[in-house]
């Protein structure tokens, strides 16, 4: 049966792997290459670059940092940030990338998920969404908001509205970040990747506050999510990525364990 | 040399950079001469199989193919690429190249997978085989092996033709061939240690077989 997929995620700025916390704090912790090595070495079955700079002075480094990862590893990739164009995705997917993931970009101009989908095909396309819990209202009637701008601007678009219409428009995949987890390591958001994974039929990452392996189980049982992203718990060496997928297949949860 | 056959409609430089990674040498091109003169054929493909037909008719690359098969020049068929070497497909009801006996199917809808959840199309993402034979494009491949799938359309190819299959609410193919004419539905080139194996089997086989001119 198909897996669910273990994808550490790495923050690029500068061409240098980088990790704060609630999108503050970052701090340069080492180099984007050697950790896509390590963790593809470790059993990692995907993983996401986000360039956080993504300033035109500095895409040349980081399509630099994309081409040789895609010299290193052969697993799947994908790269977000910086993203706001077909050309941008053009760039990244021939620089060696399976799939590019548009976040902000895709709320102020939806039709770049369509535009995208038309041109490279849906499995090419994740839509990022960053999600904050607000009151629920008669805009929000889920009480999660989507949120652009790392999490600082409110956009008043409810956060299962705007998946549904992410998957019309052609969306292959969604990865839901929750701002409240973000960084917190306590848990990713249950609920709300429950009401997206039965919101929409393509596949959900979770994403967002994971501090241990229980949590990654209850991404994918209790959320029903195809994936969880994963950040700080591996990137200090709380957990190899091993370590976590031994524990999800000891908890009911199937994961590819040979490679 | 290895020829990764190159018809504007998929991942030819994924495959370049793992050809690369295990010093196999190999070379994108859409040159009927050098494709001849290769070991062996690579052939990929992302996209759709309509699109991919009128590149390889109008290019005279499907005749190549043709004649690789015919002559025992070693083939391998990656995903569209292994969809096409059959007869016909259903994406939008097309006629494929016809090399290999059997048809390429959409999945239907409503399966489940096996833990009762809904199993969407595309499947996307990570799958074990069942081996139905052995087959020396497999060779040292543990059973226990995943693979990368990106796909909607699954490959029936006839029966004694079936090197493995895979369960995504349903069973369906997922490598099949003879020995010098393979194709697979999932990615090698990006299924880790194993998939590399897979590109690594096939050069030794075109090695042995010794097609070069």
């Amino acid at each position: 049966m198909l897996s669910k997929r273990v994808i550490p995620c790495l923050d690029v700025r500068n061409g240098k792997l980088t990790k704060g916390v609630k999108f503050a704090n970052n701090v340069d912790i080492g180099d984007p290459v050697e950790s896509a090595r390590k963790y593809y070495e470790e059993g990692a079955d995907e993983i996401v670059f986000y360039d956080i700079t993504a300033s035109a002075e500095n895409r040349g480094i980081f399509i630099d940092v994309v081409e040789r990862v895609a010299s290193t590893i052969f697993i799947p990739f994908s790269v977000g940030g910086g993203i706001s164009s077909v050309a941008d995705m053009r760039q990244v997917l021939l620089a060696g990338a399976e799939k590019i993931s548009i976040n902000s970009a895709a709320v102020k101009n939806p039709r770049l998920i369509s535009e995208g989908a038309d041109a490279f095909g849906s499995q090419a396309v994740v839509v990022g969404m960053d999600v904050l819990q607000v009151e629920k209202s008669e805009r929000i009637p889920s009480g999660y908001e989507v949120v652009i701008h790392g999490g600082r601007k409110p956009m008043g678009l409810d956060a299962i509205e705007w998946a549904r219409t992410c998957q019309k428009l052609g969306a292959g995949e969604l990865c839901i970040n929750s701002i409240d987890a973000d960084g917190a390591k306590t848990g990713y958001e249950l609920n709300l990747t429950r009401l997206i994974v039965d919101a929409v039929t393509i596949p959900v990452i979770a994403s967002g506050g994971a501090g241990s392996p229980q949590h990654m189980v209850d991404a994918v049982t209790v959320a029903g999510a195809s994936a969880a992203l994963i950040a700080s718990i591996v990137h200090y060496g709380e957990y190899t990525i091993r370590e976590c997928k031994e524990y999800m297949a000891a908890h009911g949860a199937p994961v590819r364990l040979d490679w | 040399m290895l020829a990764i056959l190159d018809y504007k409609a998929g991942n030819q430089t994924s495959v370049l950079r793992a050809l690369n990674h295990l010093g196999v040498p190999a070379a994108i091109t859409d040159d009927p001469a050098v494709l001849r003169a290769a070991e062996g054929i690579v052939f990929p493909g992302v996209g759709s199989a309509g699109q991919a037909m009128d590149l390889l008719s109008s290019s005279g690359l499907g005749e190549v193919l043709k004649e690789a098969a015919a002559t025992g020049q070693p083939v391998l068929g990656i995903c569209l690429g292994c969809q096409i070497l059959l007869e016909r497909s259903e994406e939008h009801d097309t006629k494929t190249l016809g090399i290999l006996k059997g048809e390429c199917r959409l999945f239907p809808q409503g399966l489940k997978q096996p833990d009762g959840t809904p199993a969407p199309v595309p499947h996307m993402g990570w799958n074990t085989l069942s081996f139905k034979r052995e087959d020396p494009l497999f060779e040292g491949v543990s059973k226990d092996a995943q693979f990368y799938f990106v796909h909607s359309y699954y490959t029936a190819p006839d029966e004694s033709l079936v090197i493995a299959t895979t369960d995504y609410g349903m069973e369906f193919c997922s490598a099949y061939g003879r020995e010098g004419l393979w194709a697979v539905q999932f990615h090698p080139e990006k299924s880790g240690r194993y998939g590399l194996m897979i590109l690594r089997n096939f050069y030794r086989y075109c090695k042995g077989a010794g097609h070069a001119v």
